[in-house]
């Protein structure tokens, strides 16, 4: 199968007509001035509210492994949502390059291990870290984009074993099986930013950052060309756009997302192993995505906070050792009977309640990401 | 591609491999030739597990990852069956239908109904792997189960030129491959069925309008494809011993040996398993903390001039 047409299977409503709000060639589209700024309104304003104030009334638990965590994992989660949900290319090696930032962090900056690491100062080696990320990322794009749909998912697959593989057994740069131990975040301005709080704080502006970034980028002209390529390749490649290019921008700046995602993870947990670029973890990425939904980058949040929710409660219900059964089994139903995560059910819900409301490029777009 | 450029890339690639190739026979011939022995057996172990998850991409479009659990499955039943009964052709035998059933039961229960949703179908695929791998586990445990070679097959064959020794076992996993690759040819090839398969490869929609139960077609590849996976578990319990973790092993080796080989070609996925194995034996005696990079060198390389594949087509 071709591409266009692979991508026709794909998405159902591809030449469903006025799309999105951008003008279009011939008809007589209605010339809105393009917004690059939504109007802030209550529903932002509360889940932020939310957010800011959760810290100050749960206990420090739920601050950090709850929160932080989700915040961590969401952000690696929302670089997969951007690629998959407006790019169409699904990655398996967003985790891999996370692990590549926080293992470049340990390997420039300081770690509990000797002879590997360099002890450069640390935003040296969070810069350098995000930095080889970005770069790696990008490669990985240029690898993946060469082939199309389907062969995407197995190719960054591969490549996210392989670099398993290679951290397992390399012990002069990666330190093998042991990994790196004690990598923390600094303590700046009197402040250890391990404690649960500042590292909530920490991981809610990267979060947010990331988000809104996510958001604007989508309205930008690039955002609006990567949509356009995930829903008709070929056409788009006839208008004059550089569709190999778009694509591997695309996983750059996936990249970047999950690279400071990686970093908050590796800090959040202290080490970064092998287990953590694992196969295991590449598909918790893909189910955390999946399970939120992808038609919104809000989604990629929402799969995180349910699936720390899960790990951390769930498993009581049943045996401390299954928690990969249960999040196997919700991930399943998930994918069987939904077609765009909780989003999706979200979606099918405000529909009922409410017919006919006006179209941002996501809501518009209802319906076009993979799980249909 | 012109002929100039063929005999350039035959250089580039053929005379440091002919370099390397002469050093090592030079440097330690035993080792060299054990590593060749060894790479050649790997590959036939790799080429029986990639060939039915390259069946039944290539039939169905359905990327089964959830094929090393298949593997894993069928070698746990297949060492069972041999402590049980103690023979090794029923091990085969019940390794085989175990994965066979259970590839059945996916594709009779789930995939059917999702016909054309590829990458929702791969998605399920995923979330299988999981439970079936955590299953596998809470039965059986995470301790290494390792089969007994057959009698026959048992102790090394000694007397053999350079080596003097190598396992006997291992050595007959090139026959064993060789012969399941001849099979599968002709299945392919000779029957009716075979050809309905490749029929079907090439254009399922043709397929069906020509009247074939299309269903019954992709349940019986589904059912080889996964067979053939169970089949090397039990082939491969012997060999590599069985433990979680292994299915992520051969899901990588089924990955790198189709994405190399072709997707849908058994002949390539012959071809990916040879290069396969031979760069990761190779590295893993001459390099040993860098083996993987080799792989991935040749991963690159292969999607680099050929995105398709060495034998891949365009789908």
């Amino acid at each position: 199968m071709s591409a266009a047409s692979w991508r026709g299977a794909m998405n159902l409503q591809t030449h469903r007509p006025a799309a999105s709000g951008r003008p279009r060639v011939g008809g007589a589209p209605e010339p809105r001035p393009r917004r690059f700024t939504n109007p802030v309104r209550p529903r932002h304003v509360l889940p932020l509210a939310f957010l800011l104030a959760v810290p100050w009334v749960v206990p420090p638990f739920f601050t950090f492994q709850i929160g932080a965590q989700a915040l961590a994992l969401g952000l690696i989660a929302l670089s997969l949502t951007f690629l998959a949900g407006s790019g169409g290319m699904i990655s398996l090696a967003q985790m891999t390059v996370a692990g590549i930032a926080g293992y470049m962090v340990a390997i420039f900056g300081t770690a509990a291990t000797d002879g590997v690491t360099l002890g450069w100062p640390w935003w040296l080696a969070v810069l350098l870290g995000i930095a080889i990320a970005v770069v790696a990322a990008a490669f990985i794009g240029w690898l993946s984009v060469r082939t199309e749909g389907i062969y995407t998912i197995m190719i960054t697959l591969a490549i996210g074993v392989a670099f398993y593989y290679l951290a397992l057994q390399n012990y002069a740069v990666f330190n093998g099986f042991q990994g790196m131990q004690k990598v923390l975040p600094p303590t700046l301005a009197g402040v250890y930013w391990r404690d649960p709080l500042p590292f909530y704080y920490l991981a809610l502006a990267c979060s947010l950052a990331g988000y809104l970034f996510v958001v604007y980028l989508l309205r930008t002209p690039f955002g609006i060309a990567l949509q356009g390529i995930r829903d008709n390749p070929r056409r788009m490649h006839a208008l004059g756009f550089n569709v190999t290019a778009h694509r591997v921008a695309a996983y750059a700046v996936a990249g970047g997302l999950a690279a400071v995602g990686g970093v908050l993870f590796t800090w959040y947990n202290g080490l970064v192993t092998p287990g953590s670029v694992g196969t295991g973890w590449l598909i918790n990425i893909l189910i955390i995505a999946v399970l939120g939904g992808m038609r919104h980058p809000v989604g990629a949040f929402l799969g995180a906070i349910v699936f720390v929710l899960l790990q951390n409660f769930a498993i009581d219900v049943i045996d401390r050792e299954r928690f990969n059964l249960v999040i196997g089994v919700v991930f399943l139903v998930i994918v069987l009977f939904s077609r765009d995560g909780l989003l999706g059910w979200w979606a099918a819900l405000s529909a009922r309640m409410s017919t006919q409301r006006g179209g941002t490029p996501w809501r518009a777009a209802r319906g076009r990401t993979f799980a249909r | 591609m012109t002929r100039f450029w063929r005999v350039f890339w035959a250089l580039l690639i053929g005379v440091p491999l002919l370099a390397f190739t002469a050093w090592g026979l030079q440097d330690n011939p035993r080792l060299f030739v054990i590593t060749f022995l060894n790479s050649l057996t790997l590959a036939s172990l790799y080429f029986i597990v990639a060939s039915g998850f390259t069946l039944v991409f290539g039939l169905m479009r359905n990327v089964n990852l959830a094929h090393g659990s298949l593997y894993l499955l069928g070698g746990y039943l297949g060492f069972f069956t041999a402590q049980f009964t103690g023979s090794w052709l029923l091990a085969l035998a019940a390794g085989f239908a175990a994965a066979a059933v259970v590839g059945l039961v996916m594709q009779v229960s789930i995939f059917r109904f999702m016909p054309g949703q590829d990458l929702r179908q791969t998605m399920v695929t995923i979330g299988l792997s999981i439970v079936i791998a955590d299953l596998l586990m809470w039965a059986i445990g995470a301790q290494v189960h390792q089969l007994s070679p057959p009698a026959v097959l048992d102790g090394p064959l000694r007397g053999l030129p350079v080596i003097r020794a190598y396992s006997t076992y291992r050595l007959s996993l090139l026959p064993i491959g060789i012969a399941i690759g001849v099979a599968l040819w002709l299945f392919l090839n000779r029957t009716r069925v075979g050809m309905m398969i490749r029929a079907g490869v090439d254009d399922r929609a043709m397929l069906a309008a020509s009247g074939v139960n299309v269903n019954l077609v992709f349940a019986t590849t589904f059912a080889i494809g996964a067979g053939l996976a169970g089949l090397g578990g039990v082939i491969g319990a012997v060999e590599l011993s069985m433990v979680p973790g292994e299915d992520t092993r051969l899901l990588l080796a089924s990955l790198v040996v189709v994405i190399v080989g072709g997707m849908g070609s058994v002949a390539g996925a012959a071809i990916g398993a040879a290069i396969f194995g031979l760069a990761e034996t190779y590295g893993l005696a001459y390099a040993p903390t860098y083996s993987v990079v080799f792989t991935f060198v040749i991963l690159v390389l292969v999607l680099a001039f050929r995105p398709r594949g060495i034998l891949g087509r365009p789908a």
